[in-house]
């Protein structure tokens, strides 16, 4: 059993990084939203799995958050988002595909040396937990700033959050998981609604982060 | 049974909801005004009957001292900003349905303030830091200009960015605890994490710690951090610029001193100082010279604070008693002037209707109260003598430059640089040839020239009994 319990968590947390690096190279933002719900799916299932290996059932909830939440109500909104500012064409990246996933292979060499290194007295299971999670908190701010389109940034920057839920449920009996994803949930509801209140387009013409450079509060 | 600890968190939170739920702006502020000056008489109380601290909330010599600066802070700000509203209602640039939003998000920043600050959970103190970071974007928005809503973006994702990348030092920290206190809520309770933390994984530690300075770090603006803090402050309305200087950037500071202590207790981590002295020193010559090409008024004071709290950080870097001391006055004397700079800018600000230093001039002959206040300000927060601030940079410079001579070296050239970019822009507002509208301003003097003279006074004698507060703190950091 352990054996097994060690070998799907491993697994779970692992696909998540794939998963990651799925979102990297999508250079479209139906493809990369989707993309976003299976991360979400794969977290949920992770989580899930952890919940019933450390005999934890508030993690349960913290599961369903990431599967109600983040994998079906966000990309939901988002598409529809999208379709109202008819922005469904090609996005834009700063780094090209190839240099990105260079540069999100190196970002998880690192942070395996990092925390494979500085972890070597905790037990297996949290310490490869860990690494994946650091790796997945470092391609989501990698994506954060290879898009310049506000919605893709906002998708970089869910992402990195689902790595620190990955981290978090893998500390053994870290007490105020639930309560830390409901606060990030709301967080994420708030860029959400910010991006849709706020208007970007409709004050700007286009969601490209760059035009926003142009109103810098110095340059009238 | 409601303690003084549960009182800063209540009164703000009930005030919050009351303050959202009730129409009219003058009524509001007004209650604005109380809830705070009510919240600020209950932190001093503090001092003088010391609640229990539990497994949730705490109460020490460190975080006394933060309650009741940002309490007080907080109490001042709510009278200018009562002035202040009033006019931005009058000249049309805020709806009536927009300030009562504002004052209700105004409470609500207290009360995450004060949460962050009585946290004896690091969990509780990072979700109280987030409220604190959501409610601050609302506000910086609350124009809804392009300027606004740009500036409240970009603080947005590098706020969020910045908090992300804290949480995972926080579960870090967990990690780290878990082994020698055992699963659970124990492992995330500041008083337990300092008495056992010697025992901890110090490459653990270590890893969590350079997490927290960059998450924490983005918050308090250090360099090169910052590039959220300028448009912040520019953007939103100059009260929140004055509690986002004042206070904020002090609260992510306390947590940062707070997880420095932790690991000041462990023998084998790395020393979090020299960090601290490096982020503390770039932003400290950084923004100096930045102060040189600013057009717009508060960007400029709002560089003016990154370079403060270069200082801050550098003081609280080099440690020991003496540096902790200077860092802490330095601090206050910081907090206290740099938001009156802002009442008095957010006046100037509405008189001249701009913001650029271009459009503005002759300040000291046509709104004298204003522009010779602005003087005295700009005096102060230049760290010239007898202020505060002179005293408190002085200390931080004499307490340091025996130990480490070449670093304080170039403290004192970026000291020196921001001094003659701030004078050289005084020289423009306040000075010359008067420019724009002359109007006489509908201002409360009384919050500004009360700082001003604390801060005064503070430069020629400091009571004994806060010294020796402020020895117990500083003795308390290492």
């Amino acid at each position: 059993m352990r054996g097994l319990s060690f070998d799907v968590a491993h697994l779970l947390a692992g696909s998540l990084v794939l998963v990651s690096f799925m979102q990297l190279y999508q250079d479209r933002l139906y493809a990369l939203l989707n993309i976003y719900a299976l991360h979400a799916l794969v977290l949920a299932a992770s989580v899930a799995w952890q919940a019933f290996i450390q005999d934890a059932p508030h993690l349960y909830l913290t599961a369903l958050i990431a599967l109600v939440f983040k994998a079906i109500v966000i990309p939901t909104a988002l598409h529809r988002i999208i379709v109202r500012l008819g922005i469904h064409r090609e996005i834009e990246t700063v780094v090209g595909v190839g240099p990105a996933m260079l540069l999100g292979m190196g970002l998880v060499a690192l942070s395996m040396v990092v925390m494979l290194r500085v972890t070597a007295e905790a037990d297996p299971l949290a310490r490869e937990d860990l690494a994946f999670a650091l790796a997945v908190v470092l391609l989501g701010l990698l994506m954060m700033v290879t898009r310049r389109n506000a919605v893709s940034q906002v998708v970089g920057f869910m992402s990195l959050e689902n790595g620190l839920v990955l981290a978090a449920t893998g500390a053994k009996g870290m007490p105020l998981v639930v309560e830390i994803s409901v606060a990030f949930s709301v967080l994420i509801a708030f860029i959400v609604i910010g991006i849709f209140l706020f208007r970007i387009r409709e004050r700007f013409d286009t969601v490209d982060v760059q035009a926003l450079d142009r109103f810098r509060g110095e340059r009238r | 049974m409601i303690d003084a600890l549960t009182g800063v968190l209540v009164i703000p939170a009930v005030a919050a909801g009351l303050l959202a739920a009730l129409p009219g702006y003058r009524l509001t502020a007004r209650l604005n005004v109380l809830a705070t000056l009510l919240t600020f008489l209950i932190a001093v109380s503090l001092f003088a009957v010391e609640p229990k601290s539990g497994p949730y909330l705490l109460v020490d010599d460190l975080n006394k001292v933060f309650i009741v600066l940002t309490t007080f802070v907080g109490f001042t700000t709510s009278v200018f900003s009562a002035s202040y509203i009033s006019h931005e209602i009058e000249s049309g640039r805020l709806t009536p349905t927009f300030v009562r939003f504002y004052h209700a998000m105004y409470q609500t920043l207290m009360f995450a303030m004060n949460l962050a600050l009585v946290a004896n959970n690091i969990g509780l103190m990072w979700v109280a830091i987030e409220m604190a970071t959501l409610t601050t974007v609302l506000m910086v928005g609350i124009y809804r200009t392009h300027e606004a809503l740009e500036a409240a973006w970009k603080y947005f994702i590098l706020g969020s960015v910045g908090i992300a990348l804290a949480l995972f030092g926080t579960i870090l920290v967990y990690m780290a605890a878990r082994p020698v206190i055992g699963e659970g809520l124990e492992a995330m309770v500041w008083t337990v994490l300092v008495t056992k933390a010697a025992k901890f994984d110090p490459a653990l530690l270590n890893v969590a710690f350079v997490f927290l300075l960059l998450g924490y770090g983005t918050k308090v603006g250090l360099a090169p951090l910052h590039a959220w803090l300028p448009d912040a402050h520019a953007e939103g309305p100059t009260p929140i610029s004055a509690v986002l200087s004042g206070l904020l950037l002090n609260v992510a500071l306390y947590a940062l001193l707070r997880f420095k202590m932790l690991l000041a207790l462990n023998p084998v981590a790395i020393a979090p100082g020299p960090l601290m002295v490096t982020m503390g020193l770039i932003s400290c010559v950084f923004a100096a010279f930045m102060l040189y090409r600013r057009r717009d008024i508060k960007r400029m004071f709002a560089y003016s604070s990154i370079e403060h709290m270069g200082i801050i950080v550098f003081a609280f870097g080099m440690g020991g008693t003496l540096a902790n001391f200077a860092g802490l006055l330095h601090m206050t004397m910081h907090s206290l002037t740099k938001s009156a700079i802002f009442f008095a800018v957010g006046h100037i600000a509405q008189v001249k209707g701009t913001q650029k230093i271009a459009d503005m001039g002759g300040l000291t002959v046509t709104n004298p109260v204003l522009g010779w206040g602005l003087v005295l300000g700009v005096i102060a927060i230049a760290g010239l003598p007898p202020l505060g601030i002179f005293m408190s940079e002085f200390l931080v410079v004499s307490s340091t430059f025996a130990r480490e001579p070449w670093l304080v070296i170039i403290l004192v050239f970026g000291i020196l640089v921001g001094l003659g970019g701030l004078f050289l822009r005084l020289n423009t507002i306040a000075f010359g040839e008067p420019r724009g509208p002359t109007a006489p301003a509908e201002a409360s003097y009384v919050p500004m020239f009360a700082h001003f003279a604390i801060v005064f006074v503070a430069g020629i004698y400091l009571p004994p009994a806060l010294v020796t507060g402020f020895q117990n703190v500083a003795r308390l950091l290492g």
